[in-house]
């Protein structure tokens, strides 16, 4: 069930929170231990929310918009008093000392959070392979990645373990897995949401985002979690406007444009002819189509590998071993400088490693113009690719990942073939702008497939809009991975 | 073509403040050396004039220098692998002699 149609429910008094809570937990404990969506199922402390959440509405007070709905958060969000880790060894046992704003706006809604999901560790990834945890598995074929780096929170939707989480998407960690699991995700443009208390990656392309699997719920998590916070230096004043009033069914005269070039290499033959047949229905439904180009679309993965463990290298400096997380056994005579040193090499795994030993070379005297400025230039190059399409068009469209879920370790000893996976994903980060990926078909073995859609920079209503009237007119989303 | 040497790798590693072990060295040269010449096809574009991009928004939001609660100190140490949490301090090892 949908998290908008439990909050309906319970707040009706069909159910409660607690019987909802229930539910959902159990359903965790029969699914959870085939797909390892979870690194903590805060089982007791959601029955004790979920009752308090009861008797405050029997109380005859006003409800929030999430009143009694489970959620799950991604473990890179801090939670006080719950672990969160990152999927990382380094910050094993951290119990943060206070709540990320978007986990502390959920509960004020009224949400009820079930636990932490698994990611790549400090969500560096595209198939929660790199968690220090184990991998996660995609509920639609356990021998299969459900993406990343958001692979718990998408898997822990898909397997209907809850109708709402968060991810953060840093160049597609919330809309390549939301693909490869059947489910919607919304990367917001950058700003919209606030990051404080999010452990940071690359900050200027990371966001926080939901996924659910009808667009209804992602305008609704999204209403709750988005606008300006005081906390947070880079989040925006723009004014957030009524997501759920924008859900009209309505597409007559949008203008969706079509990247063909871009669209010509590398994807699968069924990933494409599910993302034509969306078109189609979208053009059925009034949108316009139109040819684009996007010159610089693919020069999208150099410019974000450059620009993203740059920002790594010097946002992971904060892991020393002094004020939190893991501390190597200090021998006699060692100094400072090897504390550091052996505590990172053995906190860090081998991705995270990797990423910041590109990142501190490319910002290192005398590489510096050649990689990381070129990369910054081209990314103004692409934005401006961008600016000029809206100019024409309201909505980019593009499949987004050019094949379905891939096999559990096929590509984990390559990342060169690891980061392709982000081929259309990552312009969103470059740019800020947002972009929400939808169910749109299944490959022949029964993968679920995904499209794309960009828009203007702060006009998630029109993506939502768009989103929200494909699935009036399509199942795709309402099918659940089927479970022995 | 990226020319990364052992050598220069583990100049970054110092950088970064990470002590690799030589299986790590050996397999981030290879590595590295493998990414730096993928992403080196941006060199490809013609930039001249082209300024970079410092942020999406062209829009700092600026707020009020002025005090406001933090985190208690109690709190901050509580998860310190080594501290003097009564004297308020984090513990390293002897800094000088």
């Amino acid at each position: 069930m949908s998290a908008s149609e439990l909050a309906r429910q319970i707040a009706g008094g069909d159910t409660t929170a607690v019987a909802v809570c229930e539910a959902h937990l159990d359903r965790i404990k029969a699914i959870e231990p085939k797909v390892s969506a979870f690194n903590t199922v805060t089982a007791e402390r959601a029955l004790d929310r979920a009752r308090a959440l009861d008797v405050h509405q029997r109380a005859g007070k006003p409800l929030g918009p999430l009143h009694g709905v489970p959620v799950a958060i991604k473990d890179n969000m801090c939670t006080a008093g719950v672990p969160t880790t990152a999927s990382s060894k380094i910050l094993r046992g951290f119990v943060p000392p206070y709540s990320a704003t978007v986990v502390a706006r959920l509960e004020a809604a009224g949400a009820v959070m079930l636990g932490k999901t698994n990611l790549d560790e400090f969500a560096m990834g595209s198939s929660t392979e790199n968690s220090a945890l184990g991998p996660t598995k995609n509920p639609w074929d356990l021998d299969r990645t459900p993406g990343g780096s958001s692979g718990g929170s998408a898997a822990a939707v898909a397997g209907r373990m809850v109708p709402l989480a968060l991810g953060s998407d840093t160049g597609g960690s919330i809309r390549q897995p939301a693909a490869l699991c059947g489910i919607v995700g919304l990367k917001p443009t950058y700003g919209r949401v606030s990051r404080y208390g999010l452990m940071a990656f690359a900050s200027s392309l990371d966001q926080i985002g939901p996924f659910s699997c009808t667009v209804e719920d992602a305008a609704l998590a999204f209403q709750v979690i988005g606008g300006h916070d005081a906390h947070d230096a880079t989040s925006s004043t723009e004014a957030m406007p009524d997501l759920l009033a924008s859900l009209t069914g309505e597409v007559k005269g949008l203008r969706i444009g079509v990247p063909k070039a871009f669209l010509g290499e590398g994807v699968d033959a069924p990933v494409l002819a599910a993302f034509h047949e969306a078109m189609k229905s979208l053009a059925a439904r009034g949108a316009t189509l139109v040819d684009i180009e996007l010159p610089h679309a693919g020069y999208g993965i150099p410019v974000y590998y450059l620009i993203a463990t740059a920002e790594a290298s010097s946002n992971l400096a904060r892991y020393d071993g002094v004020r939190y997380g893991h501390r190597t056994t200090i021998e006699k005579d060692d100094t400072l400088l090897t504390m550091y040193e052996r505590s990172r090499d053995e906190g860090f795994g081998a991705e995270v490693k990797r990423r910041i030993m590109l990142g501190t070379y490319v910002l290192s005297a005398g590489y510096y113009d050649a990689y990381y400025l070129k990369a910054q230039q081209v990314r103004t190059l692409l934005r401006r690719d961008f600016e000029h399409v809206f100019a024409s068009v309201d909505v980019v469209a593009t499949p987004t990942t050019p094949t379905p879920a891939f096999k559990l370790g096929e590509k984990t000893s390559d990342p060169i073939q690891m980061y392709l996976n982000d081929i259309f994903t990552v312009s969103a980060n470059l740019t800020g702008l947002p972009a929400i990926s939808v169910p749109c078909g299944f490959s022949a073995d029964r993968l679920p497939i995904g499209f794309q859609l960009t828009g203007r920079m702060f006009d998630e209503a029109t993506l939502l809009r768009a989103a929200d009237s494909y699935q009036r007119d399509t199942a795709f989303h309402t099918e659940a991975p089927a479970f022995a | 073509m990226s020319t990364l040497t052992q050598k220069d790798v583990q100049r970054v590693a110092e950088l970064a403040r990470l002590e690799l072990t030589a299986d790590e060295l050996e397999l981030f040269t290879r590595q590295l050396g493998g990414i730096l010449t993928y992403v080196e096809q941006i060199n490809s574009l013609d930039t001249t004039g082209v300024p970079p991009t410092s942020h999406v928004l062209n829009r700092p939001v600026d707020r009020e220098d002025a005090l406001r609660p933090s985190l208690s100190r109690e709190d901050l140490l509580a998860n310190a692998p080594d501290a003097a949490r009564e004297a308020g301090l984090f513990k390293v090892p002897r800094v000088i002699g």
